[in-house]
């Protein structure tokens, strides 16, 4: 019962070089007020920063934000990390200026959902309360 | 502006008029409770004599290219010449954005401008880790002068002007470019051309940052002091708010928040480099967003001209009528433009751009359609430029100027618009200035607060984005979006290692020591790059020496 009721907790991270950071911002804050526990990383981290922070904060749920078109190597490089962690267990999504064309080639990667821009607040933080459970 | 008699009457008529308006409303609602602009001002259902009775024409409207400027900066303003066509392109190697240029200018393109990958807007070479997937994907990489050279590649430099978005590392870039007119035996008296080098809206928006703020402003002020001694036609700055507002603020702060770092700027120059005001401030520059709403717009770019004028004569005591003139760049809104239907995006660019020439932009880039998908392909940049020309040569509003002016509601708005930003501006001075309204997360937070306001207004329908939350369709046509060839940064890194191969590393290590000696003096760094780039040392050789020195910035991660 413990475990159910403990607050999901969601990193929010910028990998790459990349400074667009609204979208990072605005769903961060969304994700606490939906009542998500929230970590946000800040800009400009290495793929390893991040897996980092997500071993060290205990985190559910990793949302990756990347407007810059270096996609594809950065989310497979955090996918690619968090095993070599053995943290398979931590659910990755990602949105930003993502090529439709791209968004199968990342899920195969192992990102369970893409969000493009558009994409409304309450849309994401719904997806996630339905599709991400607490690791145990 | 009125006479009693006028303002009477008018006060009569609208009394009449709201008795009717009240009629009306009882019958049936209006369609919204509150109007407002897309910053969440609200607007009134109409404007009269009464709103603008306290205006004074010579005081806040007057003449083009007059004091205090709210009707344009030049006499003659479109008429004596358009605004400058200048679209900000890059992508790729330096070879695929010289023949974008090639191409934009063979199109009708008037000034260039140049976007930069990530690595390079961060002083990273591509051949650094920090680096891997970035080369070329969000603008062209340059790391030498080699690649510089390739850039600017058959074009007249001392013909056309050339933008630079380029921060941290803007001494870097601007060296370059000089090192390369240099080689053309062009003088630098004959090069015009603008680096951006605001820093202060890094940190507070756009957040390409390297170094802390100190020693971030101080080689901005020597950019400054070098380009008004030796490179008389250069903007050495251009002080920006199109970033503030893209990363979500309203029209009022973008407006403050872009004049409170113009006059940190004027204030560290005056203090570090002790140059009359009149000497430097005829070339600093600016930078606006042209966002949605189409009259906030337009009152925005009047207004800032008027406080920039006020600012430069009346605190600073400028006595060059041209260092009061506020001269500016626009680029329509990236953040307005949707994935969903993205032809639309053709329109809302043509609005955006009509309202920064109504509002006497002195250059203008036109955002393509495909800009939330990837970087714009040729088709979709030359619509966009297309948009311009057709607003100069077809529309007629370059016939006359400023021809908004006096209009009760566009005069209301642009002084409401100023009184709100003088409140921002005198917080941010009882803070200390920009620079310790910047440490405390000031502006950082209040723009994320904008942000977030405006996000759920959308997600509640306050604000209608058409096809994202309003005319949703399920089916659109298909947009055909450009692609970067992955080996892009394979041959990049193969060229950057021929240029160590083969440059003179002897001297490289003697330039690069001569400006890490210099550097950690108050000596003007800008003749120490020129010497560096000039035998190819590397963008992050000289970045590198600077974050040794200066140490680097970290993203405090406001939300």
């Amino acid at each position: 019962m413990a475990d159910l009721e403990r607050k999901m907790k969601v990193l929010v991270a910028k990998p790459g070089l990349d400074g667009h950071d609204r979208g990072a911002r605005v769903i961060a804050r969304a994700f606490r007020d939906a009542g998500f526990e929230v970590v946000y990383t800040g800009l400009h981290q290495t793929p390893e920063q991040i897996v980092a922070a997500a071993l060290q904060e205990d985190v559910d749920l990793v949302g990756l934000s990347c407007l810059s078109g270096a996609h594809m190597y950065l989310f497979g490089r955090v996918i690619e990390l968090l095993k070599e962690n053995k943290l398979e267990d931590v659910q990755v999504i990602g949105g930003g200026i993502i090529p439709e064309e791209d968004i199968p080639k990342l899920k195969e990667l192992g990102i369970k959902e893409v969000f493009l821009p558009g994409a409304s607040l309450h849309d994401i933080t719904t997806w996630v309360r339905d599709n991400v459970k607490p690791c145990s | 502006m009125f006479t009693e008699k006028t303002l009477r009457e008018a006060q009569d008529g609208k009394k009449a008029w709201e008795k009717e308006v009240e009629k009306v409303r009882r019958q049936k609602a209006e369609r919204k409770e509150r109007f407002s602009t897309v910053s969440d001002l609200e607007i009134k259902a109409l404007y009269t004599p009464e709103d603008v009775k306290d205006l004074d024409f010579a005081r806040d409207i007057g003449y083009p290219g007059v004091f205090p400027f709210t009707r344009g900066c030049q006499p003659t303003m479109y008429r004596g010449r358009e605004w400058t066509f200048r679209m900000f392109s890059g992508m790729g190697s330096a070879e695929d954005t010289n023949k974008r240029w090639h191409h934009l200018l063979r199109e009708g393109e008037t000034g260039l401008s140049t976007a930069f990958d990530f690595p390079t807007l961060m002083g990273y070479d591509t051949d650094s880790p920090r680096a891997r997937g970035e080369c070329g994907k969000c603008g062209v990489a340059i790391d030498t002068l080699k690649d510089m050279e390739v850039l600017t590649h058959g074009i007249p430099l001392d013909g056309v002007t050339t933008s630079m978005t380029i921060n941290p590392p803007a001494l870097v870039l601007w060296a370059m470019y000089l090192g390369v007119a240099d080689k053309a035996g062009i003088g630098w008296d004959r090069i015009g051309g603008t680096i951006q080098n605001d820093m202060l809206k890094e940190f507070i928006a756009q957040k390409t940052f390297m170094l802390p703020p100190e020693p971030s402003i101080r080689l901005i002020s020597d950019a400054i002091e070098f380009g008004t001694r030796h490179v008389p036609m250069w903007n050495p700055i251009s002080i920006s708010g199109y970033h503030i507002r893209e990363a979500g603020s309203t029209a009022v702060q973008e407006l403050a928040f872009t004049l409170a770092d113009g006059i940190a700027y004027v204030e560290d120059v005056l203090e570090r480099k002790k140059l009359d005001v009149d000497a430097f401030a005829p070339r600093l520059s600016f930078f606006f967003n042209s966002h949605v709403d189409f009259f906030e717009e337009i009152a925005k770019f009047r207004t800032a001209r008027r406080m920039w004028a006020r600012i430069m004569r009346d605190r600073f005591k400028a006595k060059n009528p041209r260092s009061w003139w506020m001269r500016f760049h626009t680029q329509t809104a990236g953040c307005s433009l949707t994935a969903q239907q993205p032809y639309n995006n053709i329109v809302r660019t043509a609005t955006q751009a009509l309202a920064a020439v109504l509002g006497g932009t002195q250059s203008l880039h036109t955002n393509a359609l495909d800009e939330t998908l990837a970087l714009p392909s040729e088709f979709a940049a030359t619509i966009a430029l297309r948009t311009q020309q057709i607003l100069a040569d077809e529309t007629g509003v370059a016939n006359t100027i400023d021809p908004l002016a006096g209009s009760y509601f566009v005069e209301s708005l642009t002084d409401e618009l100023e009184e709100k930003a003088w409140e921002y501006i005198n917080r941010i001075d009882e803070m200390g200035g920009m620079l310790a309204a910047i440490d405390r997360g000031f502006p950082q937070t209040e723009i994320a607060d904008a942000a977030y306001h405006y996000q759920k207004r959308v997600d509640d329908k306050e604000n209608i984005v058409v096809g994202v939350n309003k005319y949703v369709a399920t089916e659109q046509a298909p947009t055909e979006i450009l692609k970067l060839d992955d080996r892009v940064e394979e041959e990049q890194i193969a060229r950057l290692n021929e240029v160590k191969r083969t440059r003179d590393n002897r001297r490289v290590t003697q330039t690069l020591n001569d400006l890490r000696a210099a550097s950690a003096t108050d000596e003007n760094l800008v003749p120490y790059v020129i010497a560096a780039v000039k035998e190819y040392a590397t963008e992050q050789e000289i970045c590198d020496i600077w974050r040794g020195i200066f140490g680097e910035y970290r993203d405090p991660g406001y939300y």
